[in-house]
């Protein structure tokens, strides 16, 4: 019978993970500028926008400014492509995130080009974004996101990016 | 001098949250073209190793700018919205310049106006970004003439 290596207990993994994402998300400063965090669920990503009066675009309605939107949608893209990209050497144990300083953070991948359609009006509350990686080759990668405030199924945005990947030569 | 509706211009689009967050500035304002600057700020970096602005804050100035060309436009425009809006991102932007996004409404329909913007560092043989949109188009009603349906 084969010896099957012992699971590593769950807070160990959670740190893990916790660690290696807040050091991405905390490590750019626009993304702190904008106030967006990011939710874990296994290696499920939800980023979060919480409103703030500095957001707003249109004083009238009030709404949020259209280049909020587009930049939420922007970041939650790149996070989650980024994500994608050290699950494997953090999984395996290759990366640790206790080395990733702002000195010494992954190679952020370089947006080419991004398009955003607004498909309502962004109202003054927290708005959410996932994003899904729907192809990612050595050097490009193709990235589509969803946005949404009260319900799931109602997006106020969604957008599709493509992007070069980072070069990993020297990992 | 600029005209009085140019300032007023101005005074409207400086005034929008987000864009004063950013620290926007409309420089030029006519039939449909915006030229709108953007100063360079350490909280908009999006590559702390390369101190190179996020892609989204491109994007804000874009939009601002995209919106601000269509209310331009010389056919009584009243409002506006993006349906739109792909950036197409060239070079990254020289850590420490200023960028400045020139947007020009160059068709619209009855409700529907369409953006190209380009925006520049200091550097102005190649753009940073170029952006093409399409925004909504709200016009004040026009008053009805006797006989017509």
């Amino acid at each position: 019978m084969t010896k099957r290596a012992k699971p590593e207990p769950v807070q160990v993994v959670k740190e893990r993970r916790d660690a290696a994402l807040k050091a991405i998300v905390h490590g750019v400063p626009y993304i702190q500028f904008l106030g967006i965090e990011f939710e874990r669920r296994g290696d499920e990503l939800t980023a979060v926008l919480p409103f703030d009066d500095k957001l707003i675009g249109n004083p009238m309605l009030p709404a949020i400014h259209g280049g909020v939107t587009a930049a939420f949608l922007e970041v939650a893209a790149i996070i989650e492509l980024s994500w994608s990209l050290i699950w494997e050497e953090m999984e395996s144990g290759r990366l640790d995130p206790k080395t990733l300083d702002p000195d010494h953070l992954p190679r952020l991948p370089k947006t080419i080009d991004f398009t955003v359609d607004y498909l309502r009006t962004g109202l003054p509350r927290d708005a959410y974004a996932r994003a899904r990686v729907n192809r990612s080759g050595r050097r490009y990668a193709s990235v589509h996101v969803e946005a949404w405030q009260d319900n799931r199924s109602r997006l106020f945005a969604q957008g599709t990016g493509h992007f070069l990947m980072p070069d990993r030569s020297d990992g | 001098m600029e005209s009085r509706k140019t300032a007023a211009a101005r005074q409207f689009i400086e005034a929008i949250p987000h864009s004063r967050a950013l620290g926007m500035v409309l420089d030029s304002l006519e039939d449909g073209v915006a030229v709108i600057s953007m100063p360079y700020d350490a909280r908009f970096v999006g590559d702390p190793q390369t101190g190179v602005i996020h892609g989204g804050a491109v994007s804000a100035l874009m939009d601002t700018c995209g919106g601000a060309a269509v209310m331009s436009h010389p056919t009584g425009v009243i409002g506006t919205a993006t349906i739109d809006l792909r950036i197409d991102y060239m070079r990254p932007a020289k850590p420490g310049d200023r960028i400045t996004a020139r947007a020009e409404c160059y068709h619209v329909t009855r409700s529907v106006a369409f953006v190209r913007a380009t925006a520049h560092d200091a550097d102005m043989s190649l753009p940073v970004a170029t952006a093409t949109g399409a925004f909504t188009l709200e016009r004040a009603p026009t008053p009805k003439r006797e006989g017509s349906a």
